[in-house]
């Protein structure tokens, strides 16, 4: 019989703000410790937290890009989650509960069955602990407090993810998109952006099985291992007999597998209340529309222009707005060859530059090969200057350094012979020369024409214009 | 509703307070004399009352997204109880 | 000198006639002097307080002087300072120097006055009769046998034993005001959010607020002028125009009565079962006097008057609760010498090192904050809060001020409610409603009771209405002159 796996998933995105969500202190990684630990992040007696501005707007941009104004709270409120645990130095977290800023909203998820819908169910603004450092110091551990007071929002889907695949598909999407609208930086190794999936399985039809969380995924591979292992885990563990208990459990990437974690055993009555040092949070319909008007374009109104406005196929579309940066590489190559290269300029972004850049593992923000460079080799294919293989040439130039497409046609001389007086007259020659061919080809052997094609080109050294060659050679044979 | 005693061992759990029997049995006492005042709020209906946190009505006012705090740490573990290497240490953390 | 005015002390600086640290000096010597029969000081560190003098000397000499520049004041030991130790009247504390200091300290030590010391204080803020501290009961200057009022009973005492000129003290159920009322001097608490919180050792957040004690409502305006005012760092503070709290000493000359056209209003739940006769005795004589003075009498009803002290022993305990988790014994304060794992260490560390007051508090806002019974206690309460503001904003349309006794009874005696939880809670039954509205109030002497202790008057108004209750309580004490006496030996 089959299972159903039902997943969904908590993310934690650091927001890219300069200082802390209450506390001026920088929040910049890898610091030494406890250095961007302020009176207010080691909890001092006596200091209290101050919103950050710019942890509010980064929330509000999200909301927009997931649903628009609407699924933005007029007003929130943060809590405090009690408990004690060393990186937590108030022995609470600050985190809205009851009231969060986002509610509601969709991700829109590419899937090998075509696009799927995945819904949030919220969003939420709340501050990082600090880290427990596990090295030993005489059997005790050290606490660092510089990421305590770091911005996150939680990100919670709706449970609506039916396997691996899927999560990952929009852990990705979600990647792309918090740093699409330039919230989050997205570095995973440094636990800027950091999932939680909650992961059950059942027979179709039924109600959803019981739960288990898996904290803590800082990539997609272990994302896509660790719900595989899970879900065989709960599916051997069903069939054996056994039930499932509701439990937090950690991935171990070496093992492969999840285990369950030891502590919080008593962390179900976390104390909710309304933090009385801060008070609500009201967001005026002007400071949505504010920072609505300096939203980028998102990627789905992207991807729907792309194939509207350039006839792209919708592959191409989402493959060019798999991240800002590739989507701003291709629009800025547009601009400047003109929108009737707009399928050309995706097919080289994509296929050429694309190889380029993974084999040298270079991002496409920082390529060598500026748009522009791409745009005018473009543009010297489209005015039949050079041919396609030797725009290939060209590329390789440019993409070595030696400088715009023209200036490297100049120098190699590789402009395409279009003369129709001087190709007739290469072409006259090849056929003189090759009398056999002509004869085999006159005979019905197709083949032949493709060997006084080539014979052309050898005597333009590679430069005549392919098409032009064909065409005549069609036409003396046909005489 | 009075405490058990296992109610005020578990609540003294959750507020990371060791308490011995004898304690807890005395805690019981007040805490049940204290809650008995408490319950005096049932008393008048609030049903359509809206709950007040604050004696002001304001909005959170927000900070600009700045760094205004240098490093102290070493004047801030100067009053810790065990630092090494600049953290602060703590019994093994297990998770 | 120990009888000049803050506005006296003033003018002789700026005349030189006297020095800032004389003046210091000769409050040091008598708090060497009194200090171990009241224990009243947590702190005393005379270089520290001696160095301040200099610098405010010389603040003087140059002609830079603000009005407290060179007036030596006490501490209460809830507000850090940078480099004092600061206790919070806690063994959680008792080594704690704070690296960096409160607001109102910033402020007051901007306005270039000095810090005398710190003064003994209920643990934490929580208790009436400074009892609770682990430095030792402070002793009532009137009546060695008797309690100060608490929290905030240190600063009450140093004032009325004339330790100090002047202090500043804290506020979340009555803590300025009953203990100002059990020692004979004036204490105020501000509408919520006109002394920044920043740097005041949290007890309940959305109830404190710091104010000043002194021996007249005239002093009193002068030490909120440097305390008052807004600050970034607390997101309660509020944003208003600088407000001078003095300006309305001054009754209008045109005024036939200086109070005249002035509603008093006074609720019939502040006179009923539970106030002592000769409480109520005083402060209808005072209400007497006010009326003499023009003030129209008013009778008022705050319906839900009774129901302040189970709302505010809910709302206060819940916050403390979580307020008090960040002393856990990782970042500074007490650990415990001898633990086992990290559970054992938190569990060792918070029971050695907070008192059974606390402790109790902390069960108390665990228990109702805890699963199943928010709805019922902490949800309720606030509702109630509600209900209780509502009140006084109805009273607030028929009366401009509300009168009525501080609190019901004149000082107990030491230990007498120590071991009855309820009974001392019971005390707070006319302060809390104001600290669960936000609203200002404050208490001024009105007279002697049994033992010749002092009665306070309390004095509420509406939001922001400081100015109008200090002028009300200046032009009562123009007329009268209880907040003259001095305690018998403390001369």
């Amino acid at each position: 019989m089959d299972w159903e796996v039902v997943i969904g998933i908590e993310t934690h995105a650091q927001l890219s703000t300069v200082s802390k969500i209450f506390s001026g202190a920088a929040t910049q990684f890898g610091a030494a410790p406890n250095v961007q630990a302020c009176a207010v992040d080691i909890a001092l007696p006596g200091v209290l937290p101050v919103l950050n501005r710019g942890a509010v707007e980064r929330a509000i941009r999200f909301g927009l890009a997931v649903g628009g104004p609407e699924v933005i709270s007029r007003r929130s409120v943060f809590a405090r989650k009690n408990y004690f645990y060393p990186d937590l130095p108030k022995g609470y977290q600050i985190s809205q509960y009851e009231l969060p800023i986002v509610t509601g909203g969709i991700v829109k998820i590419q899937t090998e069955g075509g696009e799927k819908t995945v819904r949030l169910t919220r969003a939420h603004l709340e501050e990082d602990a600090g880290k427990s450092l596990h090295e030993d110091f005489h059997g005790m551990s050290g606490i660092d407090l510089n990421r305590a007071g770091t911005p996150l929002l939680e990100i919670v889907t709706e449970p609506d993810m039916r396997g691996a695949e899927e999560a990952v598909a929009y852990a990705k999407a979600l990647h792309a998109l918090v740093r699409w609208i330039g919230i989050c930086d997205g570095n995973m190794q440094e636990g800027s952006f950091r999932c939680d999936a909650n992961v059950s399985v059942r027979r179709p039809g039924a109600p959803l099985g019981t739960r288990r969380e898996i904290k803590n995924l800082n990539s997609f591979r272990f994302l896509q291992q660790a719900i595989e292992y899970e879900v065989r885990w709960q599916i051997e563990t069903l069939q054996d007999g056994g039930s499932i208990q509701q439990a937090t459990v950690l991935f171990d990437p070496d093992k492969g597998e999840t285990r369950m974690m030891r502590t919080k055993e008593d962390a179900h009555d976390y104390r909710y209340f309304p933090d009385p040092d801060l008070l609500p949070l009201v967001i005026s319909d002007a400071t949505i529309e504010q920072i609505r008007s300096e939203l980028p374009e998102l990627p789905q109104a992207k991807r729907e222009r792309y194939q509207r406005e350039f006839g792209l196929p919708s592959a191409y579309a989402v493959s060019l707005t798999q991240s800002i940066e590739v989507a701003s590489y291709f629009e800025a190559t547009v601009a400047a060859a003109g929108s009737d290269n707009a399928k050309p300029a995706a097919n080289w972004i994509l296929g050429e530059l694309a190889g380029a850049l993974n084999s040298t593992g270079i991002d496409i923000g920082a390529s060598p090969m500026s748009s522009k460079q791409l745009a005018g080799l473009l543009l010297r294919m489209r005015d039949n200057t050079i041919s396609g293989k030797m725009a290939k040439d060209v590329f390789d130039a440019m993409w070595a350094g030696e400088g715009d497409a023209d200036s490297i046609i100049e120098r190699r001389g590789l402009r395409q012979i279009s003369d129709a007086g001087e190709l007739e007259k290469i072409v006259d020659g090849v056929l003189a020369a090759n009398q056999k061919s002509v004869e085999e080809y006159r005979a019905g052997k197709e083949k032949a024409f493709n060997a006084l094609v080539g014979q052309a080109m050898k005597a333009t050294k590679g430069k005549g214009n392919p098409a032009q060659i064909n065409e005549i050679l069609k036409k003396k044979l046909a005489g | 509703m009075p405490l058990s005693l296992p109610e005020v061992k578990r609540v003294a759990w959750l507020a990371r307070l060791e308490i011995t029997e004898a304690e807890a049995a005395a805690a019981q006492g007040h805490l049940n004399e204290i809650f008995k005042l408490i319950e005096q709020m049932q008393s008048v209906d609030t049903e359509r009352v809206t709950p007040m946190a604050h004696g002001q009505d304001v909005a959170q006012r927000l900070r600009e997204d700045r760094v205004t705090e240098t490093d102290q740490h070493a004047l801030y573990q100067g009053i810790a109880p065990q630092v090494e290497d600049g953290l602060y240490l703590v019994p093994k953390v297990i998770e | 000198m120990i009888n000049f005015t803050l506005k006296q002390l003033s003018a002789l600086l700026a005349q030189k006639q006297l020095s800032s640290v004389e003046l210091t000096q000769a409050y040091l010597e008598r708090v060497a002097r009194l200090n171990p029969g009241l224990n009243v000081f947590v702190t005393v560190d005379a270089d520290k307080s001696l160095a301040q003098a200099r610098a405010a000397d010389a603040l003087l000499a140059a002609g830079k002087a603000q009005p407290l520049t060179g007036i030596p004041l006490a501490h209460k030991d809830i507000f850090c300072a940078k480099g004092w130790r600061t206790t919070c009247g806690s063994k959680m504390l008792a080594n704690f120097i704070s690296p960096y200091d409160a607001h109102v300290v910033e402020k007051l030590n901007a306005a270039g006055a000095v810090i005398l010391g710190k003064t003994n204080m209920d643990e934490f803020a929580m208790g009436s009769s400074t009892e609770t501290c682990f430095f030792g009961p402070v002793k009532n200057p009137w009546d060695r046998t008797r309690v100060p009022g608490g929290s905030s009973g240190g600063s009450a005492a140093a004032v009325a034993a004339r330790m100090a000129p002047a202090a500043i003290g804290t506020d979340t159920g009555g803590s300025i005001r009953q203990p100002a009322a059990l020692t004979g001097i004036c204490g105020l608490k501000p509408t919520y959010g006109v002394v920044s919180r920043y740097g005041m050792i949290a007890y309940a957040s959305s109830l404190d607020q710091g104010g000043p004690m002194a021996r007249s409502a005239e002093d009193l305006a002068l030490l909120l002028n440097a305390m008052a005012g807004f600050d970034a760092r607390d997101s309660t503070s509020l944003e208003r125009p600088a407000e001078d709290y003095a300006r309305l000493l001054a009754a209008p000359a045109a005024a036939k009565l200086p109070l005249g056209g002035l509603r008093i209003g006074v609720p019939k739940e502040y006179f009923g079962a539970g106030l002592d006769s000769d409480v109520a005795a005083a402060v209808e004589a005072a209400l007497a006097q006010f009326e003499q003075l023009g003030a129209k009498r008013v009778a008022i009803s705050l319906p839900n008057a009774a129901l302040s002290v189970p709302a505010y022993y809910v709302i206060a305990p819940a916050e403390a609760s979580s307020n008090l988790s960040r002393f856990d014994g990782v970042r500074y304060g007490y650990r415990a010498p001898e633990y086992g794992d990290l559970a054992d260490m938190y569990a060792k560390s918070r029971a050695q090192g907070f008192g059974a007051e606390v402790k109790r508090r902390i069960l108390i806002g665990t228990y109702v904050l805890s699963h199943g019974y928010y709805d019922a206690y902490y949800l309720k309460a606030q509702k109630i809060r509600r209900l209780i503001a509502q009140d006084f904003a109805a009273a607030y349309r028929q009366c401009d001020l509300i009168m009525g006794p501080t609190s019901p009874s004149v000082a107990f005696a030491l230990g007498a409610k120590v071991a009855d939880p309820v009974q001392m809670y019971l005390i707070d039954i006319y302060t809390v409603a104001a600290n669960l509205a936000g609203l200002p109030a404050m208490s001024i002497p009105c007279g002697f009771g049994e033992g010749g202790l002092p009665v306070g008057l309390q004095l509420a108004g509406n939001y922001f209405a400081e100015a109008q209750m200090l002028a009300a309580a200046h032009q009562y004490q123009l007329a009268t002159d209880w907040h003259l006496r001095q305690p018998a030996g403390t001369e």
